[in-house]
């Protein structure tokens, strides 16, 4: 099953290698990871999406919690939170595709960031789901380029 | 002794921390990125510094010391080669959660990242193997960075911690200041048991009818040795413990069940598929111990005491978990325990039964020489008291059988990691730090090889370490299992047509060396060593070449199915 784990770490170097590297050397799935400052500029919010069964979740976030760099482990998978990924995209543009690109990002509520003569780009935010929704809609018109930001969660109300 | 306040370079500031650290011994090697360190360390006379001959032998030596004493061990190298040397033994450390800081010179800050003579990212290659580790880049950082590395190495489950140091912060002036209280916000380790917890697993022993301790290193390295003799003797409970945990309960006393797992005893690889209760203190489930995880202890409800909160549930699903210190789970354990006992005679009456049924045994010849029983001998002539140090193989697994251990600190070998060339450095180690019990080493003819430089840190330092060298001219372990799995083929594995004349070699580095070929010359040989002190002593015996540790659980099959010897290796029990 997907989990999404939110985990507030030093803001050191070598922070992101130490978790990235546990994960390989223990065999853990890494779907996603994006880290960046929080409030604190002694702290930084990594959102890792890991895949695994009710022992390797367990054993993900124990081994989490037993790097000496990281201050909070959270699972977000079953408390109420927000998950959002940001997705830029370049596509082809012609006479005959273009009305429905448009349309398209109408849809999904993009945003247009460039355009050219032949290219256009956008920017669509979104779960993790509707970006992979997004990708599969507009693939058949002509994918250039296109980057993930990886989710990033955060807990919803008080906490 | 400086004073905070005082104005002082990086190198003064390192070897003011370690004084504060009580740190009495540092083993380690000089080098380029070390030469301001090496220049202070020349007018320092409470610290004693260990030349070594390899920084490996650095890394085990302190590992021994540290298992020995139960203090931090301290490593000094230098940059690059130095750094990447002690990788092996880094890693030793980490597996058996071993109490170790390891400084490494570093070349100067603004070179690193430029390939520069003699630079490796040693923070990065160790970040997997220590417990945590840094990089200086601030003179004003370095008190509170050494502060810390001997606060992470010594709390919570001990391990290694490394702390690299560039060659211009250590020359660098800075006003010293030391930090009294440490405090890491991301490492908090529960100490104290859940106390629900332990009234739950209290009630379980106490309602047992076939209870049984599996004891690890843990309760070696929380000093739990005493908590844990009172609850098995008062509450009649057998104890086996795995290879780190030996000494943590008396060898010698009828509750003891010697190791268990792939090479421990018959008795108590049944008791353990045999019990009601499993009580794992300080113990990780290892691979070797368990054998094949889904028939391991089926019958039993299992508790499972361990301070690092990742080893629960990790390889054998347990019924209760209580993460927490030993010495404070076993504690609290005999306050909760009432004062009616459940009768466990059937329980002792089944184990003595299969002991009786394979005990541990071996048969004399008189003009032939076997491990086993130089293990023995040296125990009745050590009255089991001696701290034994191995290497690793088939002596290894004979030492755990035949060496009774009679108290903790007592064996020091290289569990997790199986380091062949651990034992003499961790010997010389240890010896340093045990000076009123005989520090002896088992070791085999290839692992002696592998850091036999050190005979001269030995030699040089006059260190009394009784090294007893089993020679059968083979890897041994690595060809029984030749033998058994692999049709036979000894493929590079008889080194007798290469191996030197032993005793010619410890002679050259000047070594008191002798030599036995037969269970008379053997036991005339130990007596000698025991008794000469005035430095090393080596004795090689030539022991049988064939011989083969039993009982032996293969690879990947449950701890029930013991080979039992080789003449019929189809006996499974």
């Amino acid at each position: 099953m997907k989990h999404i784990i939110s985990v507030l770490v030093e803001n050191k170097f070598g922070t992101l290698n130490r978790v990235a590297s546990m994960f390989s050397a223990r065999g853990f799935n890494l779907a996603s990871i994006s880290i960046g400052e929080t409030e604190d500029p002694e702290i930084s919010r990594m959102t890792i999406v890991t895949r695994g069964d009710d022992q390797i979740i367990s054993q993900v976030l124990k081994q989490l919690n037993r790097l000496i760099d990281t201050i909070k482990v959270t699972d977000l998978t079953k408390q109420p939170h927000v998950e959002r990924e940001l997705l830029l995209m370049t596509m082809k543009l012609s006479r005959t595709t273009q009305h429905e690109i448009f349309e398209l990002i109408n849809v999904f509520k993009g945003k247009v960031v460039d355009i050219k003569q032949k290219s256009i780009t956008i920017e669509v935010i979104g779960s993790p789901d509707k970006i992979n929704t997004t990708i599969d809609i507009f693939r058949p018109y002509g994918i250039r380029e296109l980057a993930r930001s990886g989710a990033v969660a955060i807990h919803r109300g008080e906490s | 002794m400086h004073a905070p306040g005082e104005k002082l370079n990086g190198s003064e500031i390192f070897f003011e921390c370690l004084r504060r650290e009580n740190v009495a011994y540092i083993f380690g090697y000089p080098g380029g990125a070390l030469l301001k360190v090496y220049e202070t360390l020349y007018d320092i006379k409470d610290i004693k510094h260990i030349l070594v001959r390899h920084e490996q032998g650095a890394t085990h030596m302190a590992e021994g010391y540290a298992r020995a004493t139960g203090k931090p061990g301290v490593v000094l190298v230098t940059s690059g080669p130095g750094a990447t040397n002690t990788v092996t033994g880094i890693t030793n450390a980490y597996m058996d959660s071993s109490p170790m800081v390891i400084f490494t010179g570093q070349v100067p800050s603004s070179l690193i990242g430029n390939d520069a003579f003699q630079e490796a990212d040693i923070v990065g290659i160790t970040r997997p193997i220590t417990k945590h580790n840094f990089l200086v880049k601030d003179v004003r950082e370095l008190a509170l960075t050494i502060r810390k590395a001997f606060y992470l190495a010594t709390n919570g489950r001990p391990g290694p911690v490394l702390v690299d140091m560039p060659k211009d912060v250590l020359n660098a002036v800075c006003t010293f200041e030391w930090p009294e209280t440490v405090e890491i916000r991301g490492f908090k380790p529960t100490v104290k048991c859940h106390q629900n917890q332990v009234e739950k697993a209290a009630h379980l022993i106490a309602r047992s009818k076939k209870p049984l301790l599996y004891i690890g290193g843990g309760v070696i390295s929380s000093d739990a040795s005493e908590e844990l003799k009172r609850l098995a003797i008062e509450q009649n409970i057998p104890v086996t413990m795995t290879l780190q945990g030996l000494g943590a309960f008396p060898g010698d006393h009828p509750l003891s069940m010697g190791m268990l797992g792939m090479h421990g005893t018959f008795w108590a690889n049944q008791a353990v598929n045999n019990c009601d209760l499993l009580i794992a203190v300080g113990a990780r489930f290892d691979d070797r111990v368990t054998g094949k995880t889904d028939t391991f202890a089926t019958q039993a409800y299992k508790i499972h005491n361990d301070i690092d909160p990742t080893n629960v549930d990790k390889n054998v699903k347990v019924d209760l978990p209580v993460v927490g210190d030993a010495k404070h789970f076993l504690a609290a354990i005999l306050k909760e325990m009432p004062e009616e006992k459940t009768d466990r005679s059937e329980w002792l009456a089944d184990i003595r039964a299969w002991q009786k049924q394979c005990p541990l045994t071996y048969t004399n010849e008189s003009d032939s020489l076997k491990t086993e029983y130089v293990i023995d001998e040296v125990c009745r002539q050590t009255g089991g008291d001696a701290v034994v140090t191995t290497d690793v193989g088939q002596h290894q697994m004979w030492t755990s059988q035949y060496y009774r251990f009679r108290k903790p600190r007592s064996i020091i070998t290289s569990g997790g990691l199986g380091t062949m060339g651990y034992g003499l450095p961790a010997a010389i180690g240890a010896a340093f730090g045990v000076t009123d019990r005989p520090v002896v080493l088992f070791c085999g003819d290839g692992g002696f090889m592998m850091n036999v430089q050190e005979l001269v840190t030995a030699v040089y330092y006059k260190i009394p370490v009784k090294i007893f060298l089993l020679n059968n001219s083979f890897l041994g372990m690595v060809r029984q299992w030749q033998e058994l799995f692999h049709q036979e083929k000894y493929s590079f594995t008889d080194l007798g047509d290469s191996n030197p004349d032993f005793v010619k070699v410890a002679e050259a580095f000047g070594c008191r060396a002798m030599r036995a070929e037969n269970p008379d010359e053997a036991k005339k040989a130990i007596s000698e060593a025991l008794a000469w002190n005035e430095g090393p002593v080596f004795v090689e015996f030539k022991v049988i070449k064939k011989d083969m540790v039993f009982p032996m659980v293969p690879a990947g099959a449950s701890i029930s199915d013991m080979l039992l010897d080789r003449l019929n290796p189809k006996t499974m029990v």
